[in-house]
């Protein structure tokens, strides 16, 4: 009797054990949670955002049953990769360079870059209000060369493994002295603290910081897209993942159509940003 | 395998930095540890406590939110800003050397602590019969013996120290890891350069411990 109960209460333990693993073959989708407004976590630890919105509303579309997995930005693509997950929503622009290692989905968002400073700095980049690096003309040159020369000498900060590092390391202005920080929220402490002069990131994720932290920030110089920006932000997924690949993009067009997309774009960005 | 060849030029400059951060702040880091040991050996109540808690202190939290509070957390409060130590506390290199220093430095009054409490009372009291002062009591007899003592636990809080420096890192430094991320941020591969990155810091151990062997040698262990 004793050892049928042993045997039994093992048993009930590997039970509980395993239950927290779950083997329905749900769809894992992976985000930072540092990255506000489009994916974050709130004070008490949940994921929060456009994306985590998104990915909800996508996964009722295609009748999958998802759920979010966080992972810090560096590490995004091998996670995914290593099967981790099978979807990364994350803020990711779609760039050639990382179509050679992940498929993208179409574009869901679109987004531009802004360099930020301190709201009593005085560093002017150029006239101009938008720049998109697609079309390269004489009016966006002379914006490109003042830009270089006014980085000389200064210090940039942004987040490591990002499409705002690649245009600063691309040459279009110049060498310019990076700082890379793991987190965006890390950029903007020491652009707050003043140990860099200048901070490249996505706009509303400047803004979005500097509404919760005081209006220390500002925006300068003009708004930068295309070209090593990318087209847009899309799912990136595995390359023989062909299957979620192409039930994505269906509940994109759905999501699209029925307006969904842009709904929760003004709800987090305060602008239709959808594409 | 062609980006991590590439890369080996900009991985080495990165491990030069690595070597100066660990060199720099286990040179710091061993006099703070012998000044504090040498409190914590005082009958002063204030000498032994302050060295008490910093050890403590230091000891009893992570590094990485060592580092944090020193680059990050110090950044925040204006009268640091507006203050002269700012010139120093703006530059993550040298946020970067006061924490690891601090914290060897904790680690390193133990050891040294240790070491002197082990000296027996007897060979202390034949010093004491030959009539030796107090300060020749301490630094012919006690240090010597004191430091013979320490070498192997100190051998150890030196590798701890250089593997310490990996995060340095978080603090926008490239030293070695922080190369070998951004390589991997650029071309998502992180096996090889992990690797290749594991084996420098193997080597650099490799290194202080033939060190530590070399210098237990010379002061004769039996």
């Amino acid at each position: 009797m004793k050892k049928i109960t042993k045997i039994f209460l093992s048993f009930v333990t590997l039970f509980f054990l395993l239950s927290g693993i779950s083997f329905s073959d749900n769809i894992k989708i992976g985000t930072e949670g540092a990255y506000p407004p489009w994916n974050a976590k709130d004070a008490s630890g949940k994921l929060i955002g456009f994306e985590v919105d998104l990915a909800m509303e996508l996964c009722k579309i295609t009748g999958d049953t998802c759920s979010i997995v966080e992972q810090d930005w560096d590490g995004m693509i091998p996670a995914l990769q290593a099967g981790k997950f099978d979807a990364i929503m994350a803020g990711m622009s779609i760039t050639d360079e990382r179509k050679q290692k992940i498929n993208f989905s179409q574009g869901y968002a679109d987004e531009v870059a802004s360099f930020a400073s301190l709201k009593k700095s005085n560093i002017k980049l150029g006239g101009l209000k938008s720049l998109s690096l697609a079309d390269i003309d004489g009016k966006e040159q002379k914006t490109l060369d003042t830009i270089k020369k006014t980085l000389e000498g200064k210090i940039v900060g942004v987040q490591s493994g990002t499409i705002f590092q690649n245009f600063l390391k691309s040459g279009l202005v110049g060498k310019v002295n990076v700082w890379t920080y793991k987190t965006q929220d890390e950029v903007n402490l020491d652009l707050s603290s003043g140990r860099i002069d200048l901070s490249l990131a996505a706009a509303v994720a400047t803004t979005d910081y500097n509404s919760k932290a005081g209006n220390v920030l500002k925006l300068v110089g003009p708004t930068f897209s295309g070209g090593v920006f990318g087209n847009g932000v899309g799912i990136g997924l595995r390359k023989n993942d062909t299957k979620l690949l192409n039930s994505f993009n269906s509940a994109i067009d759905t999501a699209r159509k029925k307006g969904i997309i842009k709904k929760l774009a003004i709800k987090h960005f305060g602008f239709d940003a959808s594409m | 395998m062609t980006i991590l060849i590439e890369n080996i030029p900009y991985l080495l400059k990165a491990s030069f930095l690595t070597i100066q951060l660990t060199l720099i702040s286990l040179i710091i880091g061993l006099i703070i540890g012998f000044f504090f040991s040498i409190m914590r050996l005082s009958k002063n109540f204030f000498l032994y406590n302050i060295a008490y808690y910093y050890s403590f202190i230091f000891r009893g939290t992570p590094l990485l939110v060592q580092i944090f509070i020193i680059y990050f957390g110090l950044a925040q409060l204006e009268f640091i800003r507006d203050s002269i130590l700012w010139a120093i506390l703006k530059k993550p290199f040298w946020c970067a050397i006061i924490a690891f220093s601090l914290n060897t430095g904790a680690y390193t009054s133990e050891i040294l602590r240790a070491a002197f409490e082990k000296v027996e009372k007897n060979i202390i009291e034949t010093g004491k019969s030959l009539g030796m002062s107090k300060f020749n009591i301490f630094y012919k007899i006690k240090l010597p013996i004191a430091i013979k003592q320490s070498v192997p636990a100190y051998g150890n809080e030196m590798i701890l120290m250089l593997k310490g420096t990996s995060l340095a890192s978080t603090v926008t430094l490239i030293d070695l890891t922080g190369a070998s991320k951004y390589i991997i941020s650029t071309n998502f591969n992180p096996v090889e350069v992990f690797i290749f990155a594991g084996s420098i810091y193997l080597i650099l151990t490799f290194l202080i411990h033939s060190l530590i062997k070399l210098v237990e040698k010379k002061l004769g262990y039996y």
